[in-house]
Order: structure tokens, then C-alpha cells, then sequence
């Protein structure tokens, strides 16, 4: 597959980058504190703050990746927006904003000092900092293995280019410059992709002939035939739909573990709530994004369907290149449905969506990264008391740092074919019991530093008992598991099902750990040093001056209800 | 943060929705699925919220000190 450009798109990717860099050189005389650099000065507007924290997460390989999912899967895929997501964000915006907002916490790790103990800080901001420029280096590399395919733009180009301008925005406006370019990613992906939506629903006979192809689809796959456009009524058994998860695996593990864990504690969505210019901003933040996250599906997962509709239907025309080992390559869908549905200018737009999206994943790694090297491991470990000025001129480093180290990774990703399930691997590792640290951290002041240390600790231990223990179907290598027994004791259907079920034995075990090890050892802090860090201990924060649409709890329970509407009418 | 961010998303659509539309004019390109000039049609929608953006950053400026 190769696409032609013509010089309208070429003048539309012109025109962003323009942008982009230009608002770069707009912000740079406001950076003028360390506190401008790394949280916008607690200034942004709520509405900016939820487009930014829901980009934040929409990087291109999420996009391309639910693309290839809704072709493999079907509608089935949206679990990971309705309840892979949108509870979650409830929940970190009603529930957990006041302690992370309210602390005066400059990051996430830095709410772990204030709440455990420097220890448990310590592991996070190093854990935190060292996967943020990895993924950031993984995203590098993909732009440059998409580009190359699609475009045949060289790799090298594509990478060294990326990183200059991501340097060149973030270096100017810091933050800021990030969270502007996650808001203009939105409206990129928004109105870049409806057009390919419209278009391919048009073409297919609306979602009723969507329906009726895929019913084929399903069929030749010896599934029920609503398999790809009913979300609900095959998760009884990981037998009866292709990601091959059942209910409680797929409610415990995607929805509550990996989700909460995700959105909850992951400093690169919540700096963008951190950075909201008041606490109600900030509670709404996650709110906010989650109106357009629960219809995301729509975008990025319906093209996929569309796309293995069409493949299934001969007279069309279209067809998904091979993977290289017989199957089909899913995550060209995407890029094919681009390709086949957007005349020169429309596609230069849509291909600018998809840059856009992976290069302010990109920045979001490195302005996360930056900010927790800074803060929590330069001025903590390195060089404490240093002047503002001081910190200022180091995030500035840290953003040329970071962005070295992830070209770097980018070429050894494009060197060693496993590394980027080795990383993968570690991030679920490090990621996977977190939530139960946080859970306990803020609803139980009884939590003790070195109960949440050892907790998560054993968190990650049991996370590897598991992957030793256990295998997805057809797994080959060691990287997918099965490594601590000759017979696996338990083999999956999917590595989805076994990447549920891992995050479910590692909360599991981090919360009983942390319960258990925090009644063995004494309280380190007192009542009066938990004021605003721990629920019982912190006043709630009062809504009355607002209207009732600005209220995080109305908006909450307005965002619930539709999502539950959502998935009934895709049941 | 001094900048407001509707201003640049603003201009920005404002001039990808003005290029678009007018390349559709320019060069009418019929799409397979609909038999209509969707780089016209798409590039005045996007205009217009290009157009919108810049209403409300007009409307929501703060006072000049």
C-alpha cells in the first residue's frame, strides 16, 4: 500500500506544523517559572484541560491499534472506552482530584512522598520516568515505520524531524505548548477522521449493511452471527467472541484494575488536571474529556469494522495487506480506510491527524518526564536548593534529554524485533498494581510508607508469578509467558485475557500486602500531616457557588447514564 | 496562560477549511461513495467551526487592562 501525496496535502501538513511551532514561540515569553514550565502556572481553562488530558492518551498507536481492533474484534473493541475508561475518569475527577489538586502535589510521585515515604516516591518517579521516554521512543519509531510504508518517506527523516519539532515546541512553551497541541490534535482526529466514518458508512448501506456484512464475518470465523456488532451478548465465554475474555476478566481486569490504574494514577493524563486554574477545573477535567472519549469509538473503531466488511465483501474492491505470515496486517486498517475513502486534501488532512497524534503522544511523555525528573528526581536526589531559575533552565535539559534518549530507543526498537514486548511487559509489570497503592493511599489513613513500598513490590512479584506461570494461545517466546514451568498452569485464549487476569492477581496482591504489612508497622505520619491527602481527613470540596453543569457530581452521573444508554443500545 | 488558545485553532481551521474548500472548487474531485465534491463540502464545515472558534475567542477576551 502506498499512498500518493499532492501538493494540497502537502500545503495542509504545512499549515500544522506552522502552527505547532508557532505557538511554541507564542508561549515562550510567559515561561517564566519553573511553575510555568511544568504546570502552566495552574492556568489552563477546564475545557482545554479535558481535550489535553483525553489527547493525551489518544497517541496514533491507540488510534491505529483500536482501528486493527474493531476489524479483529468488532464493536466489542468499545469495552475499552465504556468501560475501560469512562468509570475510571468519573472517578479520578469526583473522587481522587482533591487529593491530587488540593495537595499542591507537583506530580504524581510527589503526592507518594507527601502521603508514604520517599521510597515509594522514589520507585515511582524512576519507574515513571524511565517508561515515559521508552513509550515516547516506541511512538517515535512507529510514526517512522508508518511513514516509511505509506508514504516512503525515509525512517531516519521521520524520526530526527519529529524530535526537533517536539523539541523545538516543548522547549519554548513547556506544557503549555503540549497541552495546545493535544487540543488541536482533537479537533484534528475529530474532523479528519468523520468524513472516512461518513463516507465508508454511506458506501457499506449504513450501520444496518455494516451489520449484515459482518455477520458474514463472523460467521466465516465460526462465531454467533452478531459477534462483531453486539458489544455484550458473546462475553459469557472467552470461547464464544474473538478477544477470547469473559465478563468477569474483562470487568475486573480491563475495566477496574488496568483502567483505574491507567487513568487514575498516571501522571501523563493527570498532570493535564493538575494544570487546570482551579480546583473545580481540575475535578472536571476528566469529566470533560469523557463526552467525547465515550463517542471516540465511533471514530477510530467503526473504520476497522467498515474496513474487514469491505474485505469480506469481493465486489468492493478493497482489500488489507498481508501481514508476512499469511493473516492479515489489521493496524493497515486504518491508514487503507484513509487511503480508500479521502480524495488528495481531505487525506493530506487525515494524515496530518494521524502525525499529530503521535507526535503529541510524544510530547506528552517528555513533558510528564521532564517534570518528574526535574521535580522529583533532580531537585529530591541530585540538587536539592537550587534557585527557581535553576529548575527552570534543567527542565528545559531534561526535555532535550529525554528526546534523545527516546530517538534512541526508537532505533533500538528498530533494531531488535522484541524489545517493544519486552517494554510492554515491564510497563504492565510496573503499572499493574499501582491502583490498589493509591486506593489505599487516599481512602485509608491507616496505609503506611512501607506498607505501600512492599505492597507494590509484591504487586510486581505476583504479576510475575502469573506471566511465569501461565500462556496465551499459539505463545512462542518467553516474552509472552511461561517461563517458570515446563507445563503452563494455565493457558489463555488471548493475551488480552491473560493481560486482564495478571493485572487482577497483581492488585490483589498489592492490596492485601499493603493492608497487611501497614497493620504490622507504625504510622509515620501524623492526622495533621495527611490533612488533604487522605479522604476521611480532607473537607470535601464545596460545589454550591456553581450551576449545576459545572458541578463535577452532575456531570459525573450525566456522563454514567449515557455511557450506560451506549452500551444497551449496543448490547 | 497569555495566549488564548482559541485564536490559534481558529486561524488554523479557518485557513485548512479555506484551502480545502477551495481546492475542491478548483480541482472537483467526485468521492466513490457519495458522488459529491467532499473536499468542498467538508472544507466549508471546516470553516466553519475555524470560523466559531474565532467567534468566541472574539467574544471571550479578557479586558484590556
Amino acid at each position: 500500500m502506498h499512498i500518493q501525496l499532492g501538493f494540497i496535502d502537502y500545503a495542509i501538513l504545512i499549515i500544522y506544523f506552522a502552527f505547532v511551532l508557532g505557538i511554541g514561540f507564542a508561549l515562550r515569553r510567559f515561561m517564566r517559572t519553573s511553575s510555568d514550565f511544568f504546570l502552566s502556572g495552574r492556568s489552563i481553562p477546564a475545557w482545554v484541560a479535558g481535550l489535553a488530558f483525553l489527547s493525551a492518551n489518544l497517541g496514533a498507536q491507540e488510534v491505529i491499534g483500536m482501528g486493527a481492533s474493531g476489524a479483529k474484534y468488532g464493536i466489542a473493541t468499545s469495552h475499552f472506552y465504556w468501560i475501560g475508561a469512562i468509570p475510571a475518569m468519573v472517578f479520578v475527577g469526583i473522587f481522587m482530584m482533591p487529593f491530587y489538586y488540593g495537595s499542591k502535589a507537583r506530580s504524581v510521585p510527589e503526592y507518594l512522598k507527601l502521603r508514604f515515604d520517599e521510597k515509594t516516591r522514589g520507585f515511582n518517579a524512576i519507574t515513571f520516568a524511565g517508561m515515559t521516554v521508552m513509550s515516547s521512543g516506541i511512538s517515535m519509531y512507529a510514526m517512522g515505520r508508518l511513514l516509511e510504508a505509506l508514504l516512503g518517506w525515509d525512517f531516519n527523516v521521520s524520526v530526527w524531524v519529529s524530535a526537533a519539532i517536539i523539541v523545538g515546541y516543548i522547549y519554548l512553551g513547556g506544557l503549555t505548548s503540549a497541552i495546545y497541541n493535544e487540543v488541536l490534535q482533537f479537533f484534528l482526529i475529530v474532523l479528519g477522521f468523520i468524513p472516512v466514518v461518513f463516507l465508508g458508512l454511506k458506501d457499506v448501506g449504513g450501520w444496518d449493511g455494516l451489520t449484515a456484512k459482518l455477520t458474514t464475518v463472523a460467521t466465516s470465523q465460526h462465531y454467533a452471527p452478531g459477534t462483531w456488532s453486539q458489544s455484550w451478548q458473546h462475553m459469557t465465554s472467552s470461547a464464544s467472541n474473538p478477544m477470547g475474555v469473559e465478563i468477569f476478566g474483562l470487568a475486573m481486569g480491563l475495566g477496574f484494575v488496568l483502567s483505574f490504574g491507567y487513568w487514575c494514577t498516571d501522571f501523563l493524563v493527570v498532570q493535564r488536571a493538575m494544570a487546570a486554574d482551579s480546583m473545580s477545573a481540575a475535578r472536571r477535567t476528566p469529566l470533560i474529556a469523557a463526552f467525547p472519549k465515550m463517542l471516540f469509538p465511533f471514530l477510530v473503531i467503526v473504520p476497522g469494522m467498515i474496513a474487514v466488511a469491505l474485505v469480506s465483501d469481493p465486489a468492493s474492491g478493497f482489500s488489507l495487506p498481508s501481514d508476512g505470515s499469511g493473516g492479515i496486517d489489521y493496524n493497515q486498517a486504518i491508514p487503507a480506510m484513509l487511503q480508500h475513502y479521502l480524495p488528495n486534501g481531505l487525506l493530506g488532512l487525515g494524515l496530518c491527524a494521524l502525525m499529530a497524534s503521535f507526535m503529541s503522544g510524544m510530547a506528552g511523555n517528555v513533558t510528564a518526564f521532564n517534570t518528574v525528573w526535574t521535580y522529583d528526581i533532580y531537585q529530591s536526589y541530585i540538587a536539592p536548593k537550587k534557585s527557581d531559575a535553576h529548575y527552570l533552565w534543567m527542565g528545559r535539559a531534561a526535555t532535550l534529554g529525554g528526546i534523545a534518549i527516546s530517538v534512541a530507543a526508537a532505533y533500538l526498537a528498530k533494531q531488535f524485533n522484541n524489545i517493544m514486548d519486552v517494554l510492554q511487559l515491564v510497563f504492565s509489570l510496573v503499572n499493574a498494581p499501582l491502583f490498589a497503592t493509591f486506593l489505599l493511599g487516599m481512602f485509608w489513613k491507616r496505609a503506611t510508607g512501607h506498607g505501600a513500598f512492599f505492597g507494590l513490590l509484591s504487586g510486581a512479584i505476583a504479576w510475575l508469578i502469573h506471566h511465569g506461570l501461565t500462556i496465551p494461545a499459539g505463545a512462542t517466546t518467553w516474552v509472552k509467558g511461561g517461563w517458570l514451568a515446563s507445563t503452563p498452569v494455565h493457558i489463555y485464549r488471548s493475551e488480552m485475557a491473560q493481560s486482564f487476569w495478571a493485572a487482577i492477581f497483581a492488585f490483589t496482591a498489592c492490596l492485601a500486602m499493603t493492608i497487611a504489612i501497614s497493620l504490622a508497622t507504625k504510622r509515620t505520619k501524623t492526622d495533621d500531616e495527611l490533612t488533604g491527602l487522605v479522604y476521611s481527613l480532607t473537607s470535601k470540596p464545596r460545589d454550591e457557588g456553581l450551576p449545576w453543569w459545572q458541578k463535577p457530581s452532575y456531570l459525573g452521573v450525566v456522563v454514567l447514564a449515557i455511557t450506560l444508554v451506549l452500551n444497551l443500545l449496543f448490547f | 496562560m497569555g495566549l488564548d488558545i482559541r485564536l490559534p485553532i481558529g486561524l488554523m481551521f479557518s485557513l485548512i477549511g479555506a484551502v480545502l474548500a477551495v481546492y475542491g472548487v478548483a480541482v472537483p474531485q467526485k468521492s466513490q461513495a457519495l458522488g459529491i465534491n467532499v473536499n468542498l463540502i467538508w472544507g466549508a464545515c471546516i470553516l466553519g467551526v475555524g470560523g466559531l472558534m474565532l467567534i468566541a475567542w472574539w467574544f471571550g477576551r479578557r479586558p484590556a487592562k
